[in-house]
């Protein structure tokens, strides 16, 4: 039996989700449905640092779906980059879910709250797919189950711009869907082959070919779109500031990281062999918006007054941190820009979790309603100083490791621009984080303001243990770093 | 106790301190106690240590792994004991006077400030004991972030200006410049250990070199170097502790500390001296010492002008660093030692008088120093260290800064060292004259008038010496700079180590 359960980890680790969903839907029950998704959550986790332990140990792991083999059957292969993505988004997703009980039942209607956790599910599920597939047909299957199921959850939102929010990102997410397809058909035709191993050999005999080419272009701009790498990025904003706070920290967490994994993924296993780096200059160009983004997106955070925006823009800015990592295409880098995707996730979805449990007590995410807050919710408040020191990249936290890796990699590469890119940003970062400071520590709540009081330990606990876990990955990054150095060589492996 | 254990409790004995001032908060009596007991705790440690120097041996003590290949580490050697060993004695001083402002001036908030203020204090000693650069800036940056509230304790507007200035050049100048240099010193080299001789001795020249070496010295920003030395007058609305303990010694002299030790363990001082690219250090902290003096001689404001004058006496440090003659080296290391003590005794005389009357303007002063003699006799020792006559510690100093300036032929500096010393004099004694030879105008109309004094604020104007706590303090602190200049073998023995002289 167990002998069982360990050759057939792979799947379960989507099967669980995808089954879980529509048990939510049946139960109703809004205590139920939340145990049923916590539970499950917990056991992927379970499963991811399982699969992650496995493949440290033994390398790649491979999985021929109904036993069809590869390339003709969809294949699940795990090596150490996606091993660690399943491990960040089950990981987020463990924190997310005690903590969504009760923001969740302040936030939608009872009625509603069973369909949440149902969207949750599959989200999930579709997020565990993208990362675990090595099939890019099938990629584009849980792409659209994640994309469809985010939409739903960002309109659950109270606030009625919430559905002009998750519009807007249905229509981005479907082109970006629809270009991502397009490129994977030109693959095909190309190649005939859908299989990422498969494809890593065969377009190396296709150089050249404009078709190739073309699919390249479709693809990036199809994921770029996905992981909001500016000037992509339109739908981001509104989507994180409009959400239940719940859906804003698990996207925030997730949901672009795994389309950056994605991108990675066809960028250096697909189109590894292809040379598309040394004779394309995909690097230059997407290091470009990454600096785009890292500045751009930074200063127009410092002008938000919803606080949720703000925290959405410095994660477009955070998005062209690592996006400029992995355009230097070498393992220092990569590693960087992997490292990053982690340590962010963690930061941005505390930071995010701050906002829920500040719009819980207040009902506002306005930089004007959190003057003299840190008085009245010291543990909140007190979060969300530590959460900014990471997205600032203040020593003894994750984004300090980030911040190290990506500069010492910009050295070695001479890309001179890039260093002052990331130094202007974070001192940017400062700034936005400042006001955010300054309104609650420094000024006295308004006189007829509602009385607040600390927020509930459910929310305060899973929010301080995401803060910690990324003060503890700063202050001892060996393990994180190791993963990320393999991940970024697995990742590679096609290149060298 | 074994040295390592030693070392490692050192750093941890004022956090385990702020640990206890958290949770015994409330009860202000026992909280102080707090405070004191680990301050003597930390100095006993720091004590403890010193006898290991006189055996030239550099122990040294690794943490963890926080990068692969890069561990946080603590290693002793002779200028960290120096810094260790005036920042733990001051501590105890500096809580003494404390507990006197504090109350006197019935200042809200009293935990946080001795939470943080222990907090900063660990942060100095991890910077002084840190075994690479990796460690010293996770401390520089622990150090700014610690100070930030004690800076901004009044939460007034002012103190969230201050603040805001404080916070964006120190962090600014370490994230842009120093993190930076410290990145490339590791691509370079592959190590951040404080190595005799430097570690980019032979890695790097020309115009790298020199880009590097700016880097670091402008980085250091708590060095206040010009054009960044805005935040240390900044600082100055915090409580006059905070003045007196952080932004006279443990802040700054971090900050003075740093760039010795780059200079001597990072670029290694003969490369320096090859390297021609580094001449301009002199010059700035020479431009430096000369127009943070003009500032002082020009403002009112007593603490401000004390400000100026800091800032223009760690350019000593940095100059007579950048002369890089071993003697010089010496005079840096000294005066790191010799302007600490002098300087808090000035910071603790303002801070005396604000609370005893209310005054804050250099203006005001006239007459005083026959209401509180000792406050301003412990001023009086401390302007004479400051201008570097005997009998103060700032006198050794001058000797060896000058010594070396010669040495080396650097005519430039001994020309800054005269102008600078005809400047500290015309902005310190002046104030010594006014405080003990002229009399005291508002007294005298009072006397006329008693309508004058405000019923609802007890008479300030009228008033004697400082809480008893104060003077012991400022007297504790005078006598110590007079007590470097009759006995300055110990900072100078382990300075001569630093430049590899036997002791």
């Amino acid at each position: 039996m167990s002998a069982f359960i360990t050759t057939h980890l792979a799947p379960l680790q989507v099967v669980l989700a995808l089954l879980a969903a529509p048990v939510c839907l049946l139960l109703r029950r809004p205590k139920a449905a939340w145990a049923v998704a916590t539970g499950i959550t917990w056991i992927l986790l379970g499963i991811a640092l399982a699969l992650l332990a496995w493949v440290l140990e033994t390398g790649t792991i491979l999985y021929a779906l109904g036993n069809w083999p590869a390339p003709w059957g969809i294949e699940y292969r795990i090596d150490l980059a996606n091993a660690f993505m399943l491990v960040i988004v089950t990981l987020v997703g463990s924190a997310v879910m005690p903590y969504a009980r009760a923001s969740i039942a302040a936030e939608i209607p009872e009625e509603r709250i069973y369909l949440f956790y149902c969207m949750y599910l599959l989200n999930l599920a579709g997020l565990l797919g993208m990362a675990i597939t090595g099939d890019v047909f099938n990629l584009f299957v849980f792409l659209e189950i994640s994309s469809l199921s985010s939409y739903v959850m960002i309109s659950l939102g109270r606030d009625r711009s919430a559905l002009t929010a998750a519009y807007r990102y249905l229509i981005m997410g479907t082109i970006g869907a629809t270009f991502y397809i397009i490129g994977v058909g030109m693959m095909y035709m190309a190649t005939g082959s859908l299989n990422m191993a498969d494809l890593a050999n065969l377009i190396p005999a296709t150089a050249g070919s404009r078709t190739i080419l073309v699919a390249l272009a479709f693809i990036t701009v199809g994921l770029g779109l996905k992981l909001a790498l500016v000037p992509l990025h339109m739908w981001l904003p509104n989507a994180y500031a409009h959400a239940p706070s719940v859906v804003s920290v698990f996207l925030a967490g997730t949901g672009t990281k795994i389309a950056i994994y994605a991108l990675m993924r066809i960028l250096f296993t697909v189109f590894g062999g292809a040379g598309v780096f040394d004779d394309f200059g995909l690097g230059e160009i997407l290091s470009a918006f990454a600096v785009i983004a890292m500045i751009g997106a930074s200063a127009v955070a410092i002008y938000q007054t919803n606080v949720k925006r703000l925290l959405a823009y410095s994660s477009l800015a955070q998005i062209g941190y690592i996006m400029l990592g992995i355009s230097m295409a070498s393992v220092l880098g990569m590693s960087a820009g992997i490292v990053h995707l982690f340590n962010h996730a963690l930061i941005k979805a505390g930071l995010f979790m701050v906002m829920g449990c500040i719009y819980l007590r207040t009902e506002s995410v306005k930089i004007d309603d959190l003057k003299g807050l840190a008085k009245v919710m010291p543990v909140t408040m007190a979060a969300f100083v530590a959460g900014g020191f990471g997205l600032i990249g203040v020593p003894l936290t994750g984004g300090f490791i980030s911040k190290w890796y990506l500069l010492q990699a910009a050295i070695e590469k001479g890309w001179w621009l890039a260093i002052i890119a990331i130094l202007i940003s974070s001192l940017l970062a400062i700034i936005y984080i400042w006001r955010v400071v300054e309104a609650a520590y420094f000024q006295d709540r308004d006189e007829n303001a509602p009385a607040v009081s600390e927020a509930p330990w459910s929310m305060l606990a899973p929010m301080w243990m995401l803060i910690g876990v990324s003060f503890y990955f700063g202050i001892h990054a060996t393990l994180t770093m190791d993963v990320a150095i393999g991940a970024a060589e697995a990742l590679l492996g096609g290149i060298q | 106790m074994s040295v390592e254990q030693i070392i490692l409790y050192a750093v941890l004995t004022p956090l385990v301190g702020a640990g206890l001032i958290a949770v015994i908060g409330d009860r202000p009596n026992i909280r102080e106690a707090a405070t004191l007991v680990s301050g003597v705790v930390l100095f006993g440690l720091v004590a403890n240590l010193y006898p290991l120097m006189a055996n030239e041996q550099t122990p040294q003590v690794s943490l963890f792994e926080m990068l692969p290949g890069l561990s946080l580490s603590f290693q002793i050697e002779p200028l960290g004991m120096i810094f260790a060993g005036i920042a733990s004695f001051l501590w105890i001083v500096t809580s003494i006077y404390s507990i006197g402002y504090m109350r006197g001036h019935h200042e809200k908030n009293q935990t946080r400030f001795y939470f943080f203020f222990a907090i900063a204090i660990s942060a100095a000693i991890g910077i002084a004991f840190a075994g690479n650069m990796l460690t010293l800036f996770v401390f520089y940056e622990v150090l700014t972030i610690s100070t930030f509230p004690l800076v901004t304790h009044s939460g007034t507007d002012d103190a969230k200006r201050g603040g805001r200035v404080y916070l964006g050049i120190l962090m600014g100048t370490s994230i842009v410049f120093l993190l930076t240099a410290v990145i490339w010193t590791w691509s370079l080299t592959g190590t951040l250990d404080f190595t005799a001789g430097g570690i980019l001795a032979g890695k790097v020249d020309g115009p790298p070199a020199a880009i590097l070496f700016a880097l670091y010295m402008f980085g250091i920003g708590k060095a206040a170097l010009m054009p960044f030395h805005r935040w240390l007058p900044a600082a100055m609305v915090a409580p006059t502790p905070v003045s007196a303990l952080l932004h006279a010694v443990a802040v700054v002299k971090a900050g003075a500390f740093s760039i010795v030790k780059v200079i001597v363990y990072i670029f290694g001082v003969e490369t320096l001296t090859r390297e021609f690219s580094s001449g301009w250090l002199l010059y700035v902290s020479g431009f430096t010492i000369i127009a943070a003096s003009i500032v002082a001689l020009r403002s009112d404001n007593l603490k401000r002008r004390l400000a100026y004058s800091t800032v223009s006496q760690l350019s000593y440090v940095v100059l007579a660093a950048a002369i890089l003659s071993p003697i010089s080296v010496m005079a840096a290391a000294f005066h790191i030692a010799a302007h600490a003590f002098g300087k808090i005794t000035l910071f603790f005389a303002a801070g005396s008088i604000m609370v005893a009357s209310n005054k804050t303007l250099v203006s005001q002063l006239d007459g005083i120093g026959r209401r509180m003699p000792w406050t301003m006799g412990a001023f009086f020792i401390g302007a004479l260290s400051m201008i570097g006559l005997p009998p103060t510690a700032g006198f050794v100093t001058k000797w060896y800064l000058l010594t070396g300036a010669f040495d080396a032929g650097q005519m430039v500096a001994v020309g800054v060292i005269v102008l600078s010393t005809l400047l500290n004099a015309g902005y310190f004694l002046p104030i010594v004259y006014a405080a003990f030879f002229r009399k005291d105008p508002t007294a005298a109309a009072l006397v006329a008038d008693e309508t004058a004094i405000d019923k609802h604020h007890p008479p300030l104007l009228i008033h004697g010496e400082a809480p008893v706590f104060m003077v012991i303090a400022l007297s504790i602190t005078a006598a110590g700079t007079v007590a470097l200049f009759l006995f300055p073998d110990w900072p100078l023995g382990l300075a001569q180590q630093l430049v590899g002289g036997t002791p």
